[in-house]
């Protein structure tokens, strides 16, 4: 069975990506019967990583989610093949696996290396980051009914890196839109809104302005939503986007933006229900590849010390689960979690409590 | 980005601040991934700063101040962006501060100087409220005090701001977007009313 499944995944590997296909779910390669435990790569990362990878591989194994971990960590040198301290066998891990989760990590200072992200996401194609942000029940913020997704085109953009000194005191920055990004990033955004339900999306954008870039952005997503009627799609120019979403975070469902928005956006929204530590997130890549990551820091001033927040790397745990399909497990574990938080009695201190890290871990598995 | 844009913005940052007993000054930016745009910026404004140095500096990535914006907009006084930025800033902040009918703004340049409404988002003209007569003037309002600021008479400017706080905070009149249901005529009668 095994061997057969990675015979599976070696031919998709070889096709190539065609936009018009949306991405291929992944009960097709992995057995949903939980007969069959699917290999996943965990990186616990730096800092407080260690501990809430302990604190998600202890939830998990006590709602019998079919997942076996394989732990990679960051070396400490350069591995040429890659050019950064991820070694390759990381990376080929993943490939192989095709879902991970990923802890914070640090990048270490120096050059000669590139970030630990940018290596992530140029080796494994990562080509677009989704977050969802729900308001955490019991957990109040100034905005209660926030319950959307954020979806970030993560290969281009602004962010391409293309800048250049023209003379003393001018600096260019090169904005790239393509085509096939815009259509892949747009196809992700409405096959998710298709699955999980949900009733519209919103392009957010500035083509009013940079009428050739966010023009081409736009266009690309008007071709994607004729082709699912049922959803609403609906264009929103950024500013408007900002005022809309500090004033009625409820006026929003799915927003599909281009790098440099949605890398905003997606902070301004984290914030909206509670901060970084709370947020899951999930990178999508080629071929189905799934990296569910926590976006916090790796806090090393709290590191060791049992007093780190699980949450988001839990959360984005779920995630992961979805995007396998095990959506009653995942069910579970996030209304575990939200009964916790909800309940107030087990709070870790970012959310104003006083337990510790193993504490709300020991809660929520109670709650399961 | 041009290092004379830059430096010009910062300068007029800088002297603002001291103008109006601003205590801080910070630069907006995302100069960890744009290294040499946003670094070109953020020279500039240090360099600017050296020569305030009674006005505390400091700088911040975009996506973290819009985080720290939606949860804890009082740690910011002034705030200095390049482009972009500046008009997601601005719009996000005036969404928190009460929406585009209160939030004042301006334009300047080296000669002339255009005042008017700040946040540049959405409902500017709405064929329903122009028949209703319930557009808000606050904005253009406050923006006009900006300009008798601008023009140096800032008793005036006082008055008029001053006034403008108290019809708001009496709210017995306030147009649609700010909960009450007058219509424009009724709240400048107001502003007027409390100017005598």
């Amino acid at each position: 069975m095994a061997s057969s499944c990675i015979h599976l995944l070696k031919r998709t590997l070889r096709t190539p990506y065609l936009p018009s296909n949306p991405t291929i779910p992944a009960t097709r390669f992995f057995s949903s019967a939980s007969s069959t435990p699917i290999r996943a790569t965990l990186f616990p990362g730096d800092g407080i990583g260690p501990e809430i990878a302990e604190s998600v591989k202890k939830i998990f194994k006590a709602a019998d989610v079919p997942i076996e971990w394989e732990e990679h960590y960051v070396g400490t040198e350069v591995d040429p093949r890659t050019r950064s301290f991820l070694t390759w066998e990381s990376l080929e891990s993943v490939r192989q696996n095709r879902v991970g989760l990923k802890g914070p990590m640090a990048t270490p200072i120096g050059k000669g290396h590139r970030s630990l992200n940018l290596t992530l996401r140029k080796e494994l194609n990562l080509y677009a980051n989704v977050r969802p942000c729900y308001s955490l029940p019991g957990y109040k913020t100034r905005y209660d009914n926030v319950n959307l997704i954020t979806i970030r085109e993560n290969t281009e953009g602004e962010y391409s890196g293309l800048e250049h000194q023209v003379v003393r005191g001018v600096v260019e920055s090169l904005k790239v839109i393509t085509r096939q990004a815009s259509l892949r990033v747009a196809e992700y955004a409405f096959h998710y809104a298709k699955v999980h339900g949900r009733e519209r999306v919103s392009a957010i954008h500035k083509a009013n302005i940079m009428q050739k870039t966010d023009g081409l952005f736009l266009k690309c997503c008007r071709e994607v939503a004729e082709k699912y009627p049922e959803i609403t799609y609906e264009e929103v120019v950024i500013d408007n986007c900002c005022m809309m979403l500090v004033k009625n975070p409820a006026l929003f469902d799915v927003l599909v933006m281009p790098n440099l928005y949605g890398d905003i956006i997606s902070d301004l929204c984290a914030g909206l229900v509670g901060g970084l530590g709370l947020t899951p997130s999930c990178n999508i890549g080629e071929g189905g590849i799934a990296l569910a990551e926590a976006v916090h820091g790796s806090a090393p001033d709290i590191a060791g010390k049992n007093l780190a927040n699980p949450t988001a790397l839990l959360l984005s745990g779920v995630s992961m689960l979805r995007h396998l399909d095990l959506h009653d497990k995942a069910d579970k574990i996030q209304n575990a979690i939200l009964t916790t938080i909800a309940e107030g009695k087990y709070r870790t201190a970012d959310l104003g409590g006083k337990a510790k890290t193993t504490e709300f871990t020991n809660a929520i598995i109670d709650h399961l | 980005m041009t290092k004379f844009c830059s430096e010009r913005i910062a300068k007029y940052a800088f002297e603002y601040a001291y103008l109006n007993n601003r205590k801080t000054v910070t630069a907006v930016h995302k100069a960890n991934i744009m290294k040499l745009a946003d670094g070109l910026f953020l020279e500039s404004c240090r360099q600017v700063a050296t020569k305030y140095p009674s006005i505390k500096y400091n700088e911040i990535i975009v996506d973290n101040c819009c985080m720290q914006l939606v949860s804890k907009p009082e740690q910011f006084n002034v705030m200095v962006t390049p482009n972009l930025y500046g008009n997601l800033v601005a719009n996000t902040a005036a969404g928190i501060a009460g929406g585009t009918g209160v939030m004042p703004g301006g334009n300047v340049g080296a000669d002339h100087a255009v005042f008017e409404q700040g946040a540049s988002a959405g409902n500017v003209g709405n064929e329903k409220l122009l028949e209703q007569k319930k557009a808000n003037p606050v904005a253009l309002l406050l923006s006009s005090a900006m300009m008798l600021r601008h023009l140096q008479f800032p008793s005036f400017a006082d008055r008029l701001e001053t006034a403008v706080k108290r019809v708001i905070s009496d709210g017995k009149y306030m147009t649609k977007d700010l909960g009450g249901a007058s219509t424009t005529q009724e709240v400048v009668d107001a502003v007027i009313a409390t100017l005598h």
